[in-house]
């Protein structure tokens, strides 16, 4: 069977499974619309909170982004696990207690005023609907990669089998096709870094192999020769200032504990013991996929250096003419991924051989040897609008890591399936809370209460259906800045919805006015900082030099500042404004115990 | 909902918030800490073929963080059931 068929294949598979789940688990109230029915096994929750978490970035491009950046990934592999244990100790448990639907409902009635709610309605909209954007385009990618299918069909089957699953079986739904969708990404992931794992470092557990040996050398230190050999940064170093790193490992944490899909997952376990403990299970599943990352990352930068210069694995002269490789004989892959973009051969030098090292190094000495072989500038990038540009695209370390390493195509069609999985399961978690947001804080709680449960079941269905196609518009006609985007969705959450629901739970004086002056300075705040110092890419407008950064913090880590600003004066502002009612320091003395959480309720 | 006289809410918040404590000061120090703050000075040791810091950052942060919650699950589980307000 042709690799084309089998991909077929496997992803229709898997699509057959996902259609089967989806029919068993349909929704037929909406408290299993809501909160899947409200008992959901920790560990079953683990798994789908696994698969809602890890979406196409995680998927697709975290690895490729280690590869490049080295140390410098790490912000991401810390920053989306750390949030786990903000989630278990500051937040799961109690909203958990509290016992509600949704994260604006907390928001409303611990802050007693639908203005708050409606603020954290806008927040939520706008951190979930920045994010399924990236996670559509992300399906119809792997669609038209894999099976040359052109991105809008792929868009079109994606939202297809999102509608009915979400639509029709809401939380219920959802959660047990993510269960699906875990174990196939999974499988996806860990199946080829075992092997490459093999290949480098002869063992097939890649957390090992990462710190292990490479003939008689570690294999890090092979590495950091290598690259280092050819001008770039060693790979065990960073490259960002402290401050920034730290910045960015915050916001992503706290982003990560603040953002409302991965917050509800916890409303459906039965009890609060159940929600501590699923926080637990749900970074073990995640972990499996985050501590194989950097594997996965730092060998297919090796095999990418070995593939180019050969010079490379023999620890001879890399700058030798025949060192590197003739381009007309490069592998199959290569030229299979240029049609794609992701990576691009342009020869400068014209010597029809590959030079790819780094043009920019700081190293006199390497750049003198460079210009001594004749080289004449970084060879090896991407194609972006059709020009060359000297880096090559970060999603090819994990869609074309398999041929790469020259693994059966089988595992190529595995990838597929998995990439498929990653952005689904998490596009399905983001359309829910968006429509729970609709059908239940605005419709039920503010403008339409005395809608029937019937009815609020239809309103949600719809809410869902007219997200789907929101979502579909947003990935076929991506806004330019869809990777930019992300930044908002974790800074805005780190600097909205995180402080506003811890101080609701931990100060029992925190109130109403404090709360929304918070939230909207922490979102106002990190807005505007985010679009000016993108504006760029945003507004098409002339770039502002990152050295006019606050203390040299990146657009990335200016959450943790919001958050600070949102801290401050929600405390001013509760001091200047009327104290926080008797009734509620009763609701919030509460939730602090566990005992007589019921499962969740409506009202 | 619990007895009364058996359950001291204060004495229930105050284990809660140390528990709390402890904990994030763990989370804090192998990631911010080892994988960050201290990299350098870490980075001198080896752990096998990863410098330390570095494996903190890519690697033991993350089984840290897993161990932890867990920890803090059974440990918030005695504290409940210690000052009786654990569920039934």
């Amino acid at each position: 069977m042709d690799l084309k068929t089998l991909t077929f294949v496997v992803v229709g598979l898997s699509f057959a499974l996902y259609i089967g789940i989806a029919i068993w688990a349909r929704a037929g109230t909406t408290k299993e619309f809501y909160v899947a029915g409200g008992g959901v096994h920790p560990i079953v929750n683990g798994m789908a909170t696994g698969a809602d978490w890890m979406s196409a970035a995680s998927f697709i491009s975290m690895a490729g982004l280690i590869a490049f950046l080295g140390y410098g990934g790490s912000v991401y592999l810390m920053g989306w696990t750390g949030g786990y244990v903000l989630l278990a100790v500051l937040l799961a448990p109690y909203l958990r207690k509290f016992g509600k639907f949704t994260v604006p409902q907390f928001i409303g009635d611990r802050y007693y005023s639908q203005t708050a709610r409606i603020v954290a309605v806008i927040c939520l909209i706008f951190i979930s609907f920045t994010y399924v954007a990236g996670q559509m385009r992300g399906v119809g990618i792997v669609f038209s990669r894999f099976l040359e299918v052109d991105i809008t069909t792929g868009l079109m089957i994606g939202m297809g089998l999102v509608f009915f699953y979400a639509v029709l079986g809401g939380m219920k739904g959802v959660t047990y096709t993510q269960v699906a969708q875990y174990i196939v990404l999974i499988f996806a992931y860990t199946i080829p870094a075992v092997f490459i794992s093999l290949q480098i470092a002869g063992t097939p557990i890649p957390q090992l192999g990462l710190g292990g040996h490479m003939g008689d050398m570690y294999f890090l230190d092979k590495l950091n020769k290598t690259v280092t050999d050819l001008g770039f940064a060693a790979y065990t170093s960073g490259n960002k200032s402290m401050i920034d790193v730290f910045c960015i490992t915050l916001a992503l944490m706290a982003g990560t504990a603040g953002l409302p899909h991965v917050i509800v997952r916890f409303f459906t376990v039965p009890k609060v013991h159940d929600a501590r403990l699923s926080a637990g299970w749900a970074l073990v599943f995640i972990a499996i996929l985050y501590t194989t990352a950097p594997a996965v990352g730092a060998m297919a930068r090796y095999n990418l250096h070995t593939t180019v210069n050969t010079a490379v694995a023999t620890g001879g002269d890399m700058f030798a003419p025949e060192a590197s490789i003739v381009g007309e004989s490069r592998p199959a892959w290569m030229k299979r991924w240029e049609k794609t973009g992701l990576i691009r051969w342009e020869d400068k030098n014209g010597d029809g051989r590959i030079q790819y090292y780094n043009e920019k190094s700081k190293d006199e000495a390497f750049l003198a040897k460079a210009a001594a072989a004749g080289w004449k500038g970084n060879e090896l990038g991407s194609d972006k609008k059709g020009k060359f540009e000297g880096k090559v695209d970060n999603d090819i370390m994990v869609l074309a890591n398999p041929e790469i390493a020259g693994l059966p195509n089988w595992v190529i069609a595995l990838i597929a399936a998995g990439g498929i999985a990653a952005a689904l399961s998490t596009a399905a978690g983001l359309l829910l809370v968006i429509s729970s947001a609709i059908s239940h804080d605005l419709m039920k709680g503010v403008f339409a209460k005395d809608i029937s449960e019937k009815g609020e079941l239809m309103a949600g269905r719809v809410a869902a259906a007219v997200a789907v196609l929101i979502a579909g518009y947003l990935g076929y006609n991506p806004p330019g800045f869809v990777a930019q985007v992300v930044a908002f969705a974790f800074g805005l959450a780190c600097a909205s919805l995180f402080p506003t629901i811890v101080l609701g739970i931990f100060s029992k004086s925190m109130n109403r006015g404090g709360a929304i002056a918070g939230m909207l300075t922490g979102l106002v705040f990190t807005l505007v900082y985010i679009v000016y110092f993108k504006r760029d890419v945003l507004l098409g407008m002339e770039k502002v030099p990152d050295s006019a950064w606050f203390m040299g913090i990146s657009p990335e880590g200016i959450g943790v500042v919001g958050m600070i600003l949102n801290f401050i004066v929600a405390y001013i502002v509760m001091k200047m404004t009327a104290p926080c009612p008797d009734h509620i320091q009763h609701l919030v003395e509460d939730i602090r115990y566990p005992r007589g959480a019921g499962s969740a309720q409506a009202h | 909902m619990s007895k009364p006289g058996s359950f001291d809410p204060k004495a229930y918040w105050q284990a809660t918030l140390r528990l709390l404590m402890t904990t994030i000061a763990i989370w804090f120090v192998v990631s911010f800490g080892a994988g960050i703050l201290f990299r350098d000075a870490l980075d001198v040791v080896h752990l096998g073929g990863y410098p330390l810091g570095f494996w903190f950052a890519q690697q033991g942060s993350i089984f840290i963080f897993v161990g932890l919650i867990f920890w803090y699950a059974k440990r918030m589980d005695k504290i409940d059931r210690e000052h009786d307000v654990h569920e039934e």
